[in-house]
């Protein structure tokens, strides 16, 4: 029960969700996992476990490729996890990633270091007898994986700017504070992975409750005018306010959120609201009254309409905000104007201001892995060695070399282009394109993305040729399924999979990430697609305003689609 | 036998008889013919119980009483049992009573009564008794057996010349009978694989020499006595009669599937396999095996053709028919399994010298020829000789039998096998083993293979479906034990179920798992534990699984449990053993004799049976 006096007429009716019949007989998240680690018969995880290893960063995920031909072989499907870690602000020493390097080799199926949208790494393919071994070598190096999915605060994100070092550093040790603050209090994760022993206490879990949130929940800080993260795409965002580079107080914003569910109108992607300023010192109490209160009024029995966004497009702003306040004792100020202006990393080298240099490496699809002619992996784990900064993994799914002396410069280019870390081949196009997971390991896909993207890219590139704009760029994202990771609903152009070789065509965001693009065309393949960029392509390089107008806008102001303002009443109609 | 040479000298019918038969079965098609062959046999069967009762109830002894010929077989895969049969029914049809005993069913007390005793064995693994055989063996050898002064008795070995120890057990018998009193009517003989002809022929001279002396013992010579069945009372209610088909005469039945059953990274190919027995008769219970037969690959052929320059159309005589070289060798003749006498007489034909001299040193011949099939020796000793030389150089194609992996009661008139493909590459070529190559190759779906069932009676479900069951098999040991929780599943049987599975790899070899998993859920496994090898720095196999679930397996022991272990005999099944050894020892609190002795007794209970090849 909430330490807060509830107001019964802003909470959700209806039966509880199974989900809430599992937390809460979960014993804080322990569930019977370790006994099934000792299951020898399945591959897999039984019952509520399936879902309890969530909430310690791993999700059950098959190869789908031969999940058919396994069948036929009367074998089970050929069950591993995937598993995500908590890296707060996606900083990481060459230490680890050395260690990650070789782990993701030895260990998995894919032998690969996936950097994804939530500045984090993950590793796929694990199977059940590594599972163990996997956190307690996580632990050895620094790392954890707690709370990294599941109905709780995951991964926090922070703007990668390596020039503003110093705000960077002070943004960074926010997000990780936050992290920190928001993380679940149980003994579950240290009893069942890392061996540790069981304490006879009284657990208690105050600010996420015995039941955890209704459903994730995902927190960001941001550094404008560079919206790496996607401001939008966030439960909760923070917005760094600076005075003489120097971090002040934070502009809050609640209920951005893009999954959907397709066929059910009452789910849709959302933009966020400003809540107000804070200073910097109420930072970790806002946090953790956001996250109280939508504890308490989120709804708990359809899981569709669950996320912070939905709470407050059925509470109200003024009540969810009203609320916090009561929490907190802390009242709003008014926002302290911003603008966002870019969205995407500059690939290359930049000098901060303290002199150091970062090199952000493009990584297509973040997949750090050895390709023919191209070895990622390799390279990376050759600067890694010589290395005497950090490593930054971006919300672009990119990597940065950061903190690099002038004198090393020279030698850690070299070892990026001769393993095809720098390619001076790739277009802005490709640079400004991305692609959740999907197939073959993630279990909701439903259409390709990751193994689709390059080949799309490629494409898309012929058609600005063909148009004479070859050098231009437009934010392309294409996710598998409708539930976000790819962050298609903030792109240009969007593709969210409907089934094999099918997608639902969106149009119409903007390259700053502030606008929802709209459903142009539903469940067609890529003739169709393309024919229609084509044209719209087309169009644009002739039509716009001036070189500074991107497509999405072009479209919006051309009236090939009419905005989104407000998706609760207009994202489907 | 052709009715043509039917004579009556031979036969119990007389001239007249017989020539009305002849005139018979001229106007009869061939199903009608095998109608007729059917009733008649079973019209015998049934004259031949009521014959047995009446003498039984005329006499006041019983029909095994030992004034006769008592037939005991040794046998693994069921060939000993057929000559066993074949033996007694032509002593039977001489009019001497005689009597067929499986030596698991024997009872060795009966030994001292008996006048005229024959045993028929094979031998496996390193010259060890097949599995039904060990008791007898057991006995003959042990301080208990008695004097056998007034014995007469004749031994048939069945073995394998590319074994060291070729029908070391026949030997075994043969020799211990001498020392212990008894004489040897007819000298031992010893028979490789292709043991038909000469078998046939040691028979009639066996008949003949015992003829005048047993029909004088017997009782009334007009009377026929059927040879006791040799199943366990009750558990079986399949016989050979109830179809036309056998492995003289196999049944050409449809292949309905061939599945990969290993992962794709399996450095395994095992495939499950099913087959159509519809409209055959052919009926079978968990536990027995089917026999096949298979064509040779093609493309061996060919070669082994090539090397020798031998046309593919050349006429050539096996077993008095005339067929092409080519027929023979995809059809007839073994070309997978070598074996020394081909070397021999190959290095003859092709007057090879060095080969002549390597066949000489019986252990470097035998390790020549270990992996090594026949076109391998051709390869390395090309050389020219006759078709009908290579004809003569080669044995006659044995038929390879899978324990079946299904159950009657689940599939109909379907059977099932887990086949494993023989597959490897040596001396720089692929090599492909000739059944399984042929079952999961060279056949495809819908074409015919030539089957037949080979009952084994020394693996069966308790009678009772109460008792439970601990079933040890590793790899394609599993096959039988599917039949077993079919037939147990379907029988709703209370009894407890208990599987031990191993193979290297979890992912890719863990054969049946989603039909396994499914048991499981449902509760008709009770435990199910495996061990996949390579899946660890240290390898673990199903011994170490059962030593570490010991005090149970004992618990289960003490409650009656029967215990299966099928698969790889040279290792599995004795590090098994040996497993099973200790925790005997170790929970039962015995010694290392006593320990042998309790899986004795479970063995002569028929609750511990081994299919193992």
């Amino acid at each position: 029960m909430s330490q807060y006096p509830i107001n019964p007429d802003l909470v959700a009716p209806g039966a509880l969700s199974d989900n809430e019949r599992l937390k809460a007989e979960s014993q804080h998240l322990r569930g019977t996992i370790a006994a099934d680690l000792k299951d020898e018969i399945t591959g897999g995880f039984n019952g509520d476990n399936f879902m309890l290893i969530r909430f310690h960063g791993m999700y059950q995920q098959d190869d789908r490729d031969i999940r058919a031909e396994r069948t036929a072989q009367k074998l089970e499907p050929l069950h591993n996890v995937m598993l995500r870690a908590r890296m707060p602000g996606g900083i990481i020493t060459p230490q680890q990633w050395l260690a990650i390097d070789k782990f993701a080799a030895d260990n998995t199926i894919y032998g690969s270091i996936r950097l994804t949208t939530r500045q984090t790494f993950q590793f796929h393919g694990v199977l059940k007898p590594h599972i163990k071994p996997m956190h307690q070598f996580l632990n050895s190096i620094g790392i954890d994986s707690i709370a990294t999915a599941g109905d709780v605060n995951r991964n926090v994100l922070c703007t990668s700017n390596p020039v503003e070092s110093e705000l960077h550093q002070q943004a960074y040790q926010w997000a990780a504070k936050i992290s920190e603050h928001l993380l679940p209090k149980t003994r579950a994760y240290a009893e069942i992975w890392l061996d540790d022993e069981k304490v006879e206490t009284t657990e208690v879990e105050p600010i996420l409750g015995d039941t955890y949130l209704p459903r994730k929940f995902k927190t960001a800080v941001v550094i404008p005018p560079h919206n790496d993260i996607d401001v939008h795409a966030n439960d909760l965002t923070f917005v760094a306010v600076a005075e003489h580079g120097q971090l002040v107080g934070f502009n809050v914003l609640v209920g951005g959120g893009l999954a959907m569910t397709f066929g059910d109108n009452a789910t849709y992607p959302r933009m966020a609201d400003d809540l107000g300023y804070v200073a910097l010192e109420h930072t970790l109490k806002v946090a953790e009254h956001v996250v109280t209160v939508q504890r308490d009024y989120g709804n708990r029995s359809n899981r569709k309409n669950a996320k912070t966004k939905y709470t407050i497009d059925r509470i109200g702003l003024e009540a969810f905000r009203a609320e916090v306040e009561a929490r907190t004792g802390v009242a709003f100020a008014p926002v302290v104007p911003y603008s966002f202006t870019s969205r995407g990393d500059r690939i290359g080298w930049v000098e901060g201001i303290d002199g150091k240099h970062h090199l952000t490496l493009f990584i297509e699809n973040g997949r750090v892995l050895d390709f023919p002619g191209k070895p990622l992996k390799t390279g990376l784990a050759k600067i890694a060695a010589i290395h005497q900064g950090d490593l930054r993994m971006t919300a672009n799914q990119n990597l940065i070399i950061a903190g690099v002396p002038a004198a090393q410069k020279a030698e850690i280019e070299a070892i990026a282009r001769s393993h095809g870390l720098i390619d001076d081949g790739h277009s802005e196009q490709r640079k400004n394109s991305m692609a959740c997971v999907s197939f073959p390991t993630c279990p909701l896909a439903m259409a390709e993305a990751e193994r689709y993207l390059p080949e799309l890219v490629t494409k898309v590139e012929a058609l600005l040729g063909k148009h004479s704009i070859a050098d231009e760029h437009i934010v392309l994202r294409v996710t598998g399924c409708p539930n976000g990771c790819g962050r298609a609903m903030l792109a240009e152009v969007g593709l969210v999979g409907r089934g094999p070789g099918k997608y639902n065509l969106y149009l119409g965001g903007n390259r700053e990430g502030t606008r929802i693009p709209r459903l142009l065309l539903d469940n067609v393949g890529e003739a169709d697609i393309l024919a229609t960029l084509d044209g719209l392509i087309g169009r644009w390089a002739t039509e716009r305003s001036n070189s500074s107008e991107g497509f999405g806008d072009f479209v919006i102001r051309a009236g090939v689609i009419a905005p989104v303002v407000v998706p609760k009443d207009d994202f489907h109609s | 036998m052709l009715l043509s040479s039917l004579v009556a000298q031979a036969s119990p019918l007389s001239e007249q008889q017989v020539s009305q038969l002849q005139g018979l079965v001229s106007q009869l098609n061939p199903i009608q013919q095998a109608w007729v062959s059917g009733y008649l046999a079973a019209s015998a069967q049934l004259a031949g119980q009521l014959a047995g009762q009446l003498a039984g109830a005329a006499t006041g002894v019983p029909a095994a009483a030992s004034a006769g010929l008592t037939i005991l077989f040794g046998s693994q895969t069921g060939n000993a049992r057929h000559l066993a049969e074949a033996l007694a029914k032509q002593a039977q049809g001489k009019g001497i009573v005689a009597k067929v005993v499986d030596m698991a069913e024997y009872k060795t007390t009966q030994l001292k009564n008996e006048q005229y005793l024959v045993i028929v064995t094979s031998t496996y693994g390193e010259g060890e008794p097949p599995e039904n055989a060990i008791g007898l063996h057991n006995f003959l050898f042990s301080k208990k057996a008695p004097k056998l002064a007034g014995l007469k008795y004749a031994v048939l070995g069945l073995g394998d010349t590319s074994y060291e120890f070729f029908c070391k057990t026949a030997q075994d018998f043969d020799q211990r009978l001498a020392e212990l009193g008894a004489t040897s009517v007819l000298p031992r003989i010893d028979l490789d694989v292709d043991y038909q002809a000469q078998a046939d022929s040691w028979s009639s001279e066996l008949v003949t020499k015992l003829e005048p002396e047993l029909k004088a013992a017997s009782a009334p010579s007009a009377q026929v006595i059927a040879w006791p069945r040799v199943d366990s009372p009750g558990a079986d209610t399949t016989t050979d009669t109830a179809s036309q088909y056998s492995k003289q005469q196999p049944f050409a039945a449809e292949l309905y599937t061939n599945q990969k059953i290993t992962g794709r990274d399996s450095t395994k190919d095992v495939r499950h396999i099913e087959i159509s027995l519809a409209g055959s008769g052919l009926t079978y219970q968990p536990g027995d095996a089917l026999g096949v037969y298979f064509n040779n690959d093609p493309e061996l052929v060919r070669e082994l053709l090539l090397l020798t320059a031998i046309a593919r159309d050349t006429p050539v005589a096996l077993s008095d028919t005339r067929l092409t070289i080519e027929q023979a060798l995809t059809e007839q003749l073994e070309l997978t399994q070598s074996y020394p006498a081909f070397v021999e007489k190959y290095a003859a034909a092709t007057n090879n010298v060095a080969l002549t001299a390597l066949a000489a040193d019986k252990a470097a011949l035998r390790a020549y020829i270990n992996e090594r099939q026949i076109i391998d020796i051709v390869r390395d000793y090309p050389g020219l000789l006759s078709a009908q030389q290579l004809v003569d150089a080669l044995r006659k194609q044995q038929p390879r039998l899978y324990s079946i992996a299904s159950a009657q009661a689940e599939v109909e008139d379907e059977v099932h096998l887990t086949v494993g493909v023989v597959r490897y590459d040596a001396y720089g070529q692929p090599h492909l083993g000739g059944a399984s190559g042929f079952l999961a190759q060279r056949l495809a779906e819908g074409d015919k293979v030539k089957v037949f069932i080979e009952h084994n009676h020394n693996f069966r479900l308790p009678a009772n479906d109460d008792t439970p069951v601990i079933m040890i098999g590793p790899g394609t040991g599993i096959a039988p034990f599917r039949a077993f929780l079919q037939q147990r599943d379907a029988n709703g049987a209370a009894g407890k179920n208990w599987l031990f599975f191993g193979n290297p790899h979890f992912t890719q070899d863990f054969l049946y798992q989603l039909e396994l998993q499914n048991y499981l859920k449902r509760g008709l496994l009770t435990k199910l534990n495996v061990a996949f090898s390579r899946d660890q720095a240290q390898k673990v196999y199903v011994q170490d699984k059962l030593r570490q679930h010991g005090r149970e397996v004992w618990q289960w022991l003490q409650d009656g449990a029967h215990l299966y272990i099928c698969g790889d005999a040279n290792r599995m099944a004795k590090d098994v053993q040996q497993a099973l050894l200790d925790i005997v020892q170790q929970y039962g609190a015995k010694t290392a004799e006593q320990a042998q002795a309790y899986l004795d007794e479970l063995r002569v209970a028929k609750r511990y049976q081994k299919d193992v090849y």
